[in-house]
């Protein structure tokens, strides 16, 4: 087959997926419907192979598949960019996806919106695949609407529950704020360049690189302005600080688009945008530091948080979030090869452990609480031991794929001179300690020690706010008896339950993720990182030199892996892991006692920062606050009331008092007659 | 030409003709005669247009397909029709939508019938005509005789408010236009008496009487479209009309106020349009953030709309005077897109309110549940509403952002705040409507859509999408027209 052909199957075969499913499901069925979505999803990957094979071969496209506007002197078109970055990113997200819809027959086999959730996350890989394949910013804003609304549907995919239709606004409209950022960058980068395509403005945009213009009374250069715009747009798709806050509330939705939507791709999707830019991004230090420093607080401060999570889910959600800051911080540092190369072992990685996560809330029978979790191990083995690889992985133990990824982060930051990089540098440091540390407090707590579940819930589960949520979603739905039920029911086991594991539909993805996990790390990190694997597909200014430093000091993957035993992030991981085992296997009553010693920490913690709440008050309530305002002071009384209806009544008025003048009397006419008269001599003889 | 007839004139006269005849079917007693010959008049009152862009020259911005008879000899008044890339897009959506309307009532309106579907079908004719005239009192007719029909749909079929809103509604358009009418006689004075809309184009005029004309068109147009601060009258009109009158309003009448800005007040007075720009824009900046806000606490979902509805106008006029292509034509992408999106909107609480009986956001939630096919069209519309890409909502809102951005900064950064308060309101009151669980018993009771509902969502949801992932074919018929009114626009009709 023509290689065209192949970019064409890529992105389409899943929308024919999805609109199959989500049209015609109801004919298809149910068994009918996975095996079309699977399918295309399957074609978009065997596609996605041969164009890797015809890249690494040298070839090249980009081009436009259609015209879609021509404004002025302007065309704007639905195009193709196909070389290394794009078809890394297209196989992550394919053979990620792929895996996810093998497990959602598992996970999904009783939910009656079976087919809708199909059509779903297939329409989420045509998107993904649009944004990522895109030659032009039109697209790329296509793409990213686009998985931001599928996003949207999926998190509030249980329509029922107060908490994933709060969860699914807030998700929807946070991105938005990102995205008022990310639209007024690409309403710049038309003004400045004349036109959206990549290859016309990466190629003017040295020649531009010192253009200025006024902007607020300052004169602001104009390729900074550009680049710091487009990030705020993937500060709120890659759910970096501060617009990070809809990130752990996603987790309402089904554990799949956990790990397909928020953990390894559209959440990626600000990385890459950033990445595809580096001609752009390169040419701006103001920027550069901007994204660093924005990851490191994102890194670090996030991972906090994840600390005191007791829902398994949040955990992993907080150490998303803590990750994508690691990516970010490595494009902040111009390592662009390294940020790519930790999203991709963090997509299989990350997937893994949500998949894991989803695993584990099947055989809990829906309770997501790790407090009434343990010595699952037993019970589970398979989805034990590919949880155990997946945190080795994200903690970064040596030969894990996660190691090589974010060692090299690590190493590019600590070389880094840019403004802000030793405090980006303590924070990726400090980081992999509070990694390691909730990474196995939740390892811990779920896979070993004292078998906890099938007792009555603890007194203070209820003060879990998610949950307590829930129960209140329930209480509703049984009122109802509602089709839902089977996700409503109370969760957990009934008292001597136990777990057991779950079907190969959703076993065998975790073994295929883990498989990546454990070891594309040690294949992939020669060639992609100095092996000159990106070519041009990212530029690299020669003031940061980042990345040919970090090749100096590269000699193999094995080597790399060995010198780590000696250095400092390994051994604040084994510290992590250390004491999370000393806390929770041995001495489950320190915890307790650090949380009542240091309350206000732990109230902080607790609060998330205080974030939501200042976002619900500030914000929405101020929005609130000033429609109410307006709606009723500007717009009713004074507009309508005063203006409208007052110059009506006032006309009312005037003309109730001309009818009185005009009485129908023959003498009322004549006296007012005669007055008139005296008036206008009067009048008259002033002037005259 | 269709059947040796001129194409303009039988788009005009066709739907009035049905028109009247379905008032002949006389009483309710003929009913389904009078459906069915007005769905016969609106079929063909559409097909009717569709030479218009088949046979559509783009490469130029000439007039086209024009009829120029006499009318009035006395003061050089002609049946003058036309159209160029500017107004051709607007009789074809105004004839479609007439197909939409016509179905919408179908089952629905249930008394005087054949009156309901004859103003229809002869407002339909009427605004044809705005957008066909190029002779200043003909359009001027037919721009006066366009609040008839309306005023009785809304003061007969409307809610229990009807009169006030009637009242307002008439007043407020009335009072606007009478100023316009005094203009057009001034320049029909200083052209040596023509009346044709051409010749003013081409008329030098001095600055203080530019920008006497430029206010006077402002009245009728500004509280056409409507723009802040002459908007009251829409969201009390919108909320008392019914289904069909709605959508018509939303999707046409706004369309002829934005339509007049291009036709008279620019080309006419285009030193004192640029002299007043930073007015103009102004004021629509007010209607994007000020009315975005006021529309998110609304608690009716036709007031919502409403308000939406003005504050995506307000790009249109944004676009309009930012005087750059982008912003012109994505300006007159937009209402296009608008009229889709706004009439979808009013169709589906029109499906709601069919049921109900009630426009309360407060009075639904969990409707999902019981209308799942009527949830997913309601979300695609939504989410148009909001601007999605790949609804034909963003083309509009992205041209004009990225024209407002050559114009200045921070006009772009005003409009995209639109990208905010435009999903807070929609999705807001979306999730309070369809999520959830069950709140009442009236939701408990509902009944998905129809085939006739599905029918005409279908076609809405069909257009919206084709618009959004291929505007091409709408934006081609308008290159030529836009190029010129632009140049046009740009050289200054001081006297010398």
């Amino acid at each position: 087959m023509d290689i065209q052909t192949y970019y064409l199957l890529v992105p389409l075969a899943p929308l024919c997926g999805a609109i199959a499913a989500g049209l015609f499901g109801k004919w298809l069925g149910r068994k009918m419907s996975h095996r079309i979505t699977i399918a295309m999803v399957g074609v978009a990957f065997y596609s996605a192979v041969q164009i890797f094979l015809d890249v690494m071969n040298g070839h090249q496209f980009t081009g436009p598949v259609y015209t879609w506007l021509v404004s002025g002197d302007t065309s704007f078109h639905v195009g193709f960019l196909i070389d290394r970055l794009t078809v890394t990113m297209m196989l992550v997200v394919t053979s990620v996806s792929l895996m996810v819809h093998i497990y959602t027959i598992g996970y999904m086999s009783e939910d009656p919106g079976y087919q809708r959730f199909f059509s779903y996350i297939s329409l989420f890989t045509f998107s993904m695949l649009m944004l990522v394949m895109s030659d032009n910013f039109m697209q790329l804003f296509f793409g990213w609407e686009a998985v931001g609304l599928v996003s949207y549907l999926l998190i509030g995919f249980w329509y029922d529950r107060p908490t994933a239709i709060y969860a699914n606004l807030k998700a929807f409209l946070v991105n938005r704020v990102g995205d008022f950022g990310f639209i007024l960058g690409i309403a710049l980068v038309l003004m400045v360049f004349g036109t959206l395509d990549y290859a016309a403005v990466f190629a003017k945009a040295a020649a531009h690189a010192s253009d200025a213009a006024p902007i607020a009374g300052m004169s602001v250069n104009l390729l900074t302005a550009i680049c710091i715009l487009l990030f705020v747009g993937a500060m709120g798709k890659s759910a970096q600080f501060p617009l990070h806050v809809w990130l752990p509330d996603s987790m309402e939705g089904p554990t799949p688009i956990s790990a397909l939507i928020h953990a390894a791709t559209m959440v990626t999707a600000g990385i890459f945008m950033v990445a595809r830019m580096s001609p752009m991004f390169e040419l701006s230090d103001t920027a550069l530091s901007f994204v660093m420093v924005i990851g490191a607080i994102t890194a670090l401060f996030m991972g906090f948080l994840g600390i005191i999570q007791n829902d398994i889910k949040r955990v992993i959600a907080y150490s998303t979030l803590s990750q994508l800051g690691y990516m970010t911080v490595a494009l902040g540092v111009s390592a662009y090869p390294v940020a790519i190369f930790h999203l991709m072992t963090h997509a299989f990685f990350k997937a893994l452990l949500f998949l894991g996560a989803g695993s584990v809330i099947i055989g809990m029978h829906h309770d997501q609480d790790i407090r009434n979790m343990g010595g699952l191990r037993k019970y589970m083995p398979i989805t034990w031991i590919t949880s155990l690889i997946g945190s080795l992985a994200l903690i970064g133990t040596p030969f894990f794929a996660g190691f090589y990824s974010k060692d090299s982060i690590i190493e590019a930051v600590g070389m880094s001179h840019l403004a802000g990089s030793s405090f980006a540098y303590f924070s990726v440091v400090a980081g992999v300690f509070v990694t390691a540390f909730y990474s196995f407090r939740m390892y811990f707590l779920v896979f070993h020690g004292e078998e906890r579940f099938g007792k009555a819930h603890a007194a203070d589960h209820h003060d879990d706010h998610a949950h307590a949520d829930d129960h209140h979603a329930d209480a509703h739905d049984d009122h109802h008896g509602d089709a839902h039920d089977d996700h409503a029911h109370h969760h957990g086991l009934a008292p001597g339950q136990k777990p057991h594991e779950t079907p190969w539909v959703v076993w065998l993805p975790l073994v295929l993720l883990a498989i990546p996990s454990a070891i594309v790390g040690y294949i992939a990190i020669e060639p992609m990182l100095f092996g000159g694997y990106f070519k041009d597909a990212i530029y690299i200014s020669e003031h940061h030199e980042v990345m040919a430093e970090l090749h100096e000091e590269f000699h193999g993957a094995f080597a790399m892996a060995m010198h780590s035993f000696t250095s400092l992030p390994f051994w604040l991981a084994l510290a992590g892991v250390a004491s999370s085992a000393f806390f929770y296997l041995k001495r489950p009553d320190i915890p307790a006692a650090i949380q009542k010693r240091f309350q206000w920490i732990y109230t902080v913690l607790e609060n998330k920062y205080y974030f939501d709440r200042f976002n619900d008050w500030f914000y929405a309530g101020g929005a609130r606050g000033a429609s109410t305002f307006l709606s009723k002071y500007a717009d009713r009384f004074l507009i309508d009331g005063m203006i409208v209806n007052g110059s009506a009544n006032m006309v009312g008025k005037i003309s109730g008092v001309v009818r009185k003048v005009q009485s129908g009397y023959i003498y009322h006419y004549a006296f007012t007659m005669i007055v008139g008269v005296f008036i206008l001599l009067t009048i008259r003889n002033w002037f005259a | 030409m269709i059947f040796g007839l001129p194409v303009i004139s039988v788009t005009i006269w066709l739907p009035i003709i049905f028109g009247i005849l379905v008032l002949a079917t006389g009483n309710d007693k003929n009913a389904p005669l009078a459906r069915v010959l007005s769905l016969v008049g609106s079929v063909l009152g559409f097909l009717v247009t569709l030479p218009l862009y088949t046979g559509f020259d783009r490469t130029t911005s000439n007039m086209q397909f024009v009829e120029l008879h006499d009318w009035i000899t006395r003061f050089n008044i002609h049946y003058h029709l036309g159209v160029d890339g500017i107004s051709m897009l607007f009789i074809l959506l105004n004839s479609f939508f007439t197909v939409i309307v016509v179905l919408a009532g179908w089952q629905v309106i249930e008394k005087r019938v054949a009156q309901y579907m004859a103003a229809f079908l002869i407002m339909s004719g009427i605004i044809n005509g705005v957008f066909g005239a190029l002779d200043a009192i003909l359009f001027y007719v037919f721009w006066e005789a366009m609040l008839i029909p309306m005023f009785i749909i809304i003061g007969i079929w409307g809610g229990p408010n009807r009169i006030y809103a009637t009242i307002k509604f008439f007043l407020y358009t009335l009072l606007g236009s009478l100023l316009m009418l005094v203009s057009l006689i001034y320049l029909y004075n200083q052209s040596n008496g023509s009346f044709e809309i051409l010749d003013f184009h081409q008329m030098a005029i001095p600055m203080s009487a530019q920008i006497y004309i430029f206010i006077a068109f402002f009245m009728a147009f500004a509280v056409k479209v409507p723009m802040f601060p002459v908007h009251t009258w829409l969201p009390d009109a919108h909320v008392e009309a019914p289904t069909g009158g709605s959508v018509v309003l939303a999707a046409l009448m706004l369309k002829v106020g934005a339509y007049g800005f291009l036709r008279f007040s620019m080309p006419i007075a285009p030193d004192a349009s640029h002299k007043l720009a930073g007015v103009m824009i102004a004021l629509s900046m007010i209607a994007i953030i000020y009315i975005g806000l006021v529309a998110l606490m609304q608690s009716d979902m036709k007031k919502l709309v409403a308000y939406s509805s003005i504050s995506h106008m307000g790009f249109v006029t944004l676009g309009f005077f930012i005087f750059n292509a982008y912003g012109m034509e994505g300006a007159l992408l937009q209402m296009i897109s608008h009229g889709f999106v706004a009439g979808a909107l009013f169709l589906c609480i029109g499906v709601l309110y069919d049921r109900v009986h009630s426009r309360q956001i407060a009075d639904y939630g969990g409707v999902v549940h019981k209308m799942p096919v009527f949830a997913a069209f309601f979300m695609l519309f939504a989410m148009a509403n909001s601007g999605l890409p790949g609804t034909s909502a963003f083309v509009g809102e992205f041209m004009v952002i990225m024209g407002a951005m050559k114009a200045n900064f921070w006009f772009a950064f005003g409009a995209a705040t639109t990208l905010i308060f435009g999903a807070a309101y929609t999705l807001w009151m979306y999730k309070r409507v369809i999520f959830g669980t069950i709140s009442n018993h009236h939701v408990e009771e509902l009944t998905d859509l129809n085939k006739r509902e599905f029918f005409i969502m279908a076609i809405l949801a069909i257009m919206v999408l084709a618009m959004g992932l291929y505007p091409m074919p709408f934006s081609e018929v308008l290159h030529a027209s836009v190029n010129d009114l632009l140049i046009h626009v740009a050289h200054s009709k001081l006297p010398l």
